[in-house]
């Protein structure tokens, strides 16, 4: 019995996020078989030794770089038939939700997406995901004897490193032939911005309606006042604290619906679910459309002019106040503890 | 041109979802709504249709709830819609899922040339359905996409948002793809088109009469339960001026060891 984890590549390294798998593969304690497409072995190896893998599969062929779901799923779906492995894990990155989904379709077996937690039972794994946008947790369980499961992101810890690592096999395969050619192609490519992705940031910094209540004049030709301010409220105050935290940009629908930001940055139920370490809400009221995104945040710091709005109910900390007076001093405060 | 995309009833999103003892999960007498991705879905489907004098159909898998979503989206303007139960389905299965969803688009008088699936189905919390369906039809995936530039009878190109970047991907037809809110403005249906829906008649299908075979399910579904309850939460920093009260937060950030 092994478990299998696919480690989801970019720009020639393996993507942090997806040594999360790891540490799920560790807790499930058989012998681990990690899979690395479309890099060479040195570099997989530093990142892999310490952390208790057997077997590293690469396939360093350059047809698998960049991530192409026709090229990676037939290789995956391949091994797996020949390996049989217990379990296929990966990081929920949109790239490996797809990859083993479809995988798992050419494989007859089961694929359960997002966990966020499971328990360790003879009988397999006991998973528990989210349902119904994060209002409420189901548990389910596969019957099969391979079962491919993606993690939510940031719900598993980066893997531990061993002490004393057993030596690693490393095999190289042979990219999967595929008859018909790639049928999607990719014109072109242009990265985001964004220095930290939401979904994997530590910290999140998040604005809200209250970021309309701008004291700073709008120009007179401004087209519409409200929305000037909320953007300069945007980039003079959210964007420098979330700079100094080395944090991600959030917003909330009302926000985003009313033109203060980009949908990109929208969290909650038709927009991204974080899990991080410190999630900052500044003047965001906290509709359940926006907890269902960001609830399972470790620590929630809300400022709101507004001491009954509901997201105080779901802060550890709360400062009741106007965010164009507290969000200065805490950039302040912020920018202080980062002096040597 | 043939357009087909699909759809689901889910609980409104404003309100409350709670597990219930037995391990279900209720929302009350609340009204359900047209899954909130599939807003965008169902006007960019009407509105490609539109633009190239096409047929549209969207299509329900599960029971009979899933006919009000039907409904609303024939008051925005698809043109068919037809529903699919089967007594075998899991719905936790995405496998019997998607074989249920490319057997209703193999069953279809018209093929289409475009399968147009909403970002996620916020009940089952699941995309890959859109995925495994496309897998299944044997037809090329085009996840995220943000903006149709192209569509015509040979193929689409589109703008899609990654994780990490913005691309410009082009393939023959026929094709799934999934799209982003943002996409466009979804319309409100006029009463008179409501009134109209509410009286068409939706044909409903099984597995046996879409001619395809369901796969044993390898998914059990144990139940659902509640949210734990917040611990350690709610605490407003009190102090007679805006830096003491941050102080205080940063006091209590660091004690966290998140400063």
């Amino acid at each position: 019995m092994t478990t299998f984890v696919y480690l989801e590549t970019m720009g020639g390294e393996i993507l942090p996020s997806a040594l999360e798998a790891l540490s799920a593969a560790q807790q499930i304690g058989e012998p681990i078989t990690a899979l690395v497409f479309g890099i060479s072995a040195d570099q997989a190896t530093t990142t892999l030794a310490t952390c208790g893998i057997e077997r590293i599969i690469l396939c360093p062929d350059e047809s698998l770089h960049p991530f192409h779901l026709e090229a990676h799923a037939p290789l995956l779906s391949h091994l797996i038939r020949e390996y049989q492995p217990r379990h296929v894990l990966a990081t929920a990155t949109a790239n490996s939700r797809e990859l083993l989904a479809v995988s798992a379709l050419d494989c007859a077996k089961p694929f359960i997406a997002d966990a966020l937690s499971f328990a360790v039972t003879e009988d397999g794994l006991t998973i528990t995901r989210a349902a119904y946008a994060g209002k409420v947790l189901e548990q389910v369980r596969s019957t099969s004897e391979t079962t491919f499961i993606t993690l939510r992101a940031r719900a598993f810890s980066k893997p531990q490193a061993l002490d004393n690592p057993a030596n690693v096999t490393i095999e190289t395969v042979e990219p999967a032939h595929i008859p018909d050619g790639l049928r999607v192609h990719v014109e072109s490519e242009e990265s985001a911005n964004e220095t930290v992705t939401l979904m994997d940031a530590a910290i999140v910094v998040s604005g809200g309606r209250g970021l309309a209540n701008n004291p700073k004049p709008a120009p007179s030709d401004a087209e519409d006042p409200d929305v000037w301010k909320a953007r300069d409220g945007f980039a003079t105050l959210i964007q420098p604290l979330a700079q100094a935290l080395n944090a991600a940009v959030g917003a909330s629908r009302a926000a985003v619906d009313a033109g203060y930001i980009d949908y990109d940055h929208q969290v909650g139920q038709t927009g991204k679910t974080v899990t991080p370490d410190l999630y900052i809400a500044a003047g965001i009221s906290g509709a359940v459309q926006h907890q269902a995104g960001m609830r399972n945040s470790k620590i929630i710091v809300a400022i709101n002019r507004d001491a009954d709005a509901p997201i105080f109910k779901l802060a550890h900390y709360g400062i009741v106040g106007d965010l164009y007076d507290v969000l200065p001093r805490l950039i302040e405060a912020v920018e202080q503890e980062d002096q040597p | 041109m043939h357009i087909v995309t699909f759809t689901r009833s889910t609980p409104d999103t404003a309100i409350a979802v709670l597990a219930t003892d037995d391990g279900g999960v209720t929302w009350g007498d609340a009204a359900t709504v047209v899954n909130p991705w599939d807003d965008y879905a169902l006007e960019e489907t009407i509105r490609q249709a539109k633009t190239h004098k096409g047929n549209s159909t969207v299509i329900a898998i599960g029971p009979q709830m899933h006919e009000k979503a039907l409904r609303q989206a024939l008051a925005m303007g698809i043109k068919n819609a037809i529903r699919v139960e089967d007594a075998a389905l899991n719905p936790h299965d995405s496998r019997q899922w998607a074989t249920l969803a490319a057997g209703a688009v193999a069953h279809l008088d018209e093929q289409p040339n475009l399968v147009l699936f909403g970002k996620s189905h916020i009940d089952v919390d699941s995309d890959q359905v859109t995925f495994q369906t496309a897998h299944k039809l044997g037809w090329p995936l085009i996840t995220n996409v943000s903006q149709i530039l192209e569509l015509d009878n040979g193929r689409i190109r589109v703008q899609r948002r990654t994780d990490q970047a913005v691309q410009i991907v082009r393939a023959s037809l026929p094709v799934v793809i999934s799209v982003l809110k943002g996409i466009n403005e979804p319309r409100f249906p006029a009463f008179i088109a409501i009134r109209k829906a509410n009286k068409t008649s939706i044909p409903v299908y099984d597995a046996a009469a879409l001619g395809v075979e369901l796969p044993a399910s390898q998914i059990e579904h144990l139940g659902y339960h509640n949210l734990p309850e917040r611990s350690g939460g709610g605490e407003i920093i009190e102090g007679a001026t805006v830096q003491e009260k941050v102080a205080t937060l940063v006091q209590k950030l660091k004690e966290e060891k998140i400063l």
